[in-house]
């Protein structure tokens, strides 16, 4: 069995907004742990854009470590498809390497509220294989995961913030009407995922301080595992 | 943001740069014409396969299909 996790981040983006800064996410102040990006493949299919990319990120071993533990990078795939015309990207994300000890397949999808906003689902199958800890492991896996979906989102939104600056849609909801934009945040107040994302537009200085995303979580997760296992780290 | 190749960055950037204005002004705008880039990215994805391939980085471990829609727990596969 997979562990499964859920989630859902509004975005106070328009979708095409969302999209224009998706494939710009790298680099954000969050992002150093981020080291490459490629495309590795793109093609229309059907009017639909189909992309994949490879991302990797390198475990840090202190030099002298070098000698005796190889520095493998971990690397992940994200497949996706945008749908201009129905307005979804979905995004297929997973690790290559160190899927027996934990293997993450992330699925996103974006699309356009009625409200003209973004919103993001996100849902995570985390598994292991490793015996005896496969349990353990996708609950730790799981725990991983939800706290740094928050993070992911900031990041991601700090990317939008400084793409569009003018921000037409937010600025006109809370210049025009101030009541409905407040009455639209204590609505979804219980969500705290939005709660965070609209602190988040006036902090940005909160960003900087400790914000990862769910990239650095696959990296991170994949070393502190790797880590109970080697005794040469 | 770099390449994994480090001498893929400058064909990484161009084509980026070039993307990034089709997607925005062209393809967002119902234009599915992709020539537009598609020099540059043949030139681009040859220096990244060279890389790929000097890295060792297996590709059929990632030749999984575009499987966003139906995805299904799998049950545990566990060994002894």
């Amino acid at each position: 069995m997979a562990s499964h996790y859920r989630t859902e981040t509004v975005f106070d983006y328009s979708w095409k907004q969302v999209v224009q800064a998706y494939w710009n996410r790298y680099p954000n102040p969050a992002s150093h742990h981020v080291l490459t990006e490629d495309t590795i493949s793109r093609e229309i299919r059907d009017g639909k854009l189909y992309s994949r990319r490879i991302l990797s990120k390198t475990n840090s071993v202190p030099k002298w470590g070098e000698r005796f533990y190889k520095n493998t990078p971990v690397k992940i795939i994200e497949d996706s498809v945008l749908d201009p015309k129905s307005k979804t990207l979905i995004t297929f994300t997973r690790n290559i390497g160190f899927k027996k000890i934990m293997k993450v397949d992330e699925i996103v999808e974006y699309s356009e509220q009625k409200d003209g906003r973004t919103l993001a689902v996100r849902r995570a199958y985390i598994s292991s294989q490793v015996f005896g800890f496969s349990r353990a492991i996708r609950a730790f896996g799981i725990e991983r995961f939800k706290s740094n979906c928050h993070k992911a989102a900031n990041g991601f939104n700090f990317v939008l913030q400084r793409m569009f600056p003018n921000h037409q849609h937010h600025a006109a909801m809370t210049n025009n009407n101030t009541m409905e934009s407040s009455k639209n945040v204590d609505h979804h107040h219980h969500a705290s995922t939005v709660a965070t994302l609209q602190q988040q537009q006036s902090k940005t200085e909160a960003i900087k301080k400790g914000v990862s995303n769910s990239f650095e979580f696959f990296k991170g997760q994949a070393s502190k595992i790797a880590q109970m296992f080697s005794v040469k780290n | 943001m770099n390449s994994l190749g480090e001498d893929c960055n400058e064909l990484k950037r161009k084509y980026d740069a070039c993307f990034n204005l089709w997607f925005s002004e062209r393809f967002l705008k119902g234009d599915n014409d992709d020539s537009m880039c598609a020099p540059i990215f043949k030139v681009y994805q040859e220096c990244v396969k060279k890389a790929m391939e000097e890295q060792k980085i297996e590709l059929r471990e990632i030749e999984a299909d575009y499987s966003t829609g139906d995805y299904n727990e799998k049950p545990e596969h566990s060994k002894s």
